[in-house]
């Protein structure tokens, strides 16, 4: 489990098409599923971040238990993306649940934004209101807007709301 | 009538079902005490045919009945608000109409 100031853990992760993807920084880093209602709700101002923060790596991560949780699988992510006509941004497979650990996820969302030294800055919510889609994931832009002008961030965390992590 | 929330703990969503279904009853003059049920297992889940958390149950039956095969299991529930947005709780008007109904 990782503070803010610690260090990144680093992984590879196979992306919804099979293909391995590293992380990179800047980045922010969002554990998100399928399944969960308040990941879903909040999926469209975090894609929406993702294309305005073009200069950032933004990797979506979803390390549920897919045998307890078919919606989870792999095959169940790549027909969402498809169906979705893509994402602006990968969407990652951690099927050992070891990077979810590693982070020390807690819900689906759970958001993670790393300077480019990939030093951990913010964490928590995108923003204060799930059924808001007007906050347009305020906390987020916030953290990174600080973090590309190279300030302080002023809120480094917030409590991350949704589903649990389905551990296995 | 009896009236009870089905809620599981991996799932924020309760208190804020609860909050709105006590609301709601209290708006609409119906006198019903609201009994919690935590499901807490997949076994207890499939017994009691709990599609996913919250559930709201009216003398036994499920408001908004789930579709056709949807699993029993410890899981968090989607709902649609009017305006087809996705959220973990039901939207607070079709509820009312829920409540509305079986009250009458």
């Amino acid at each position: 489990m990782i503070a803010i100031g610690d260090r990144a853990p680093d992984f590879s992760l196979p992306d919804s098409g099979g293909a391995d993807v590293s992380l990179e920084m800047p980045a922010v880093v969002v554990f998100t599923c399928n399944h969960c209602p308040y990941a879903l709700a909040w999926h469209d101002r975090l894609a929406a971040a993702a294309r305005d923060y073009a200069d950032v790596h933004f990797y979506a991560i979803n390390p549920n238990d897919a045998q307890r949780y078919p919606r989870d699988s792999l095959d169940a992510m790549r027909e969402r993306v498809e169906r979705e006509g893509g994402w602006p941004m990968p969407y990652l497979r951690d099927e050992s649940q070891e990077v979810a650990r590693a982070y020390g996820a807690k819900t689906t969302p759970d958001v993670f934004v790393f300077d480019a030294q990939g030093v951990l800055r913010y964490r928590g919510a995108p923003d204060p209101d799930h059924r808001d889609p007007s906050l347009n994931a305020s906390w987020l832009r916030e953290a990174l807007d600080s973090v590309l002008a190279g300030e302080e961030v002023a809120r480094p965390e917030t409590d991350p709301v949704g589903c649990s992590v389905k551990w296995r | 009538m009896t009236v009870e929330l089905l809620w599981w703990d991996g799932c924020p969503s309760h208190p804020e079902t609860l909050a709105d279904l006590e609301r709601v009853l209290r708006e609409e003059g119906i006198s019903a005490e609201v009994s919690r049920v935590e499901i807490a297992s997949d076994e207890q889940a499939r017994r009691e045919h709990f599609p996913g958390s919250p559930t709201i149950r009216v003398d036994g039956e499920d408001i908004f009945p789930p579709g056709e095969g949807e699993p029993y299991s410890l899981t968090c529930r989607v709902y649609h608000l009017r305006d087809g947005r996705v959220s973990p709780t039901p939207d607070p008007e079709d509820l009312r109409e829920a409540l509305r109904s079986r009250a009458a």
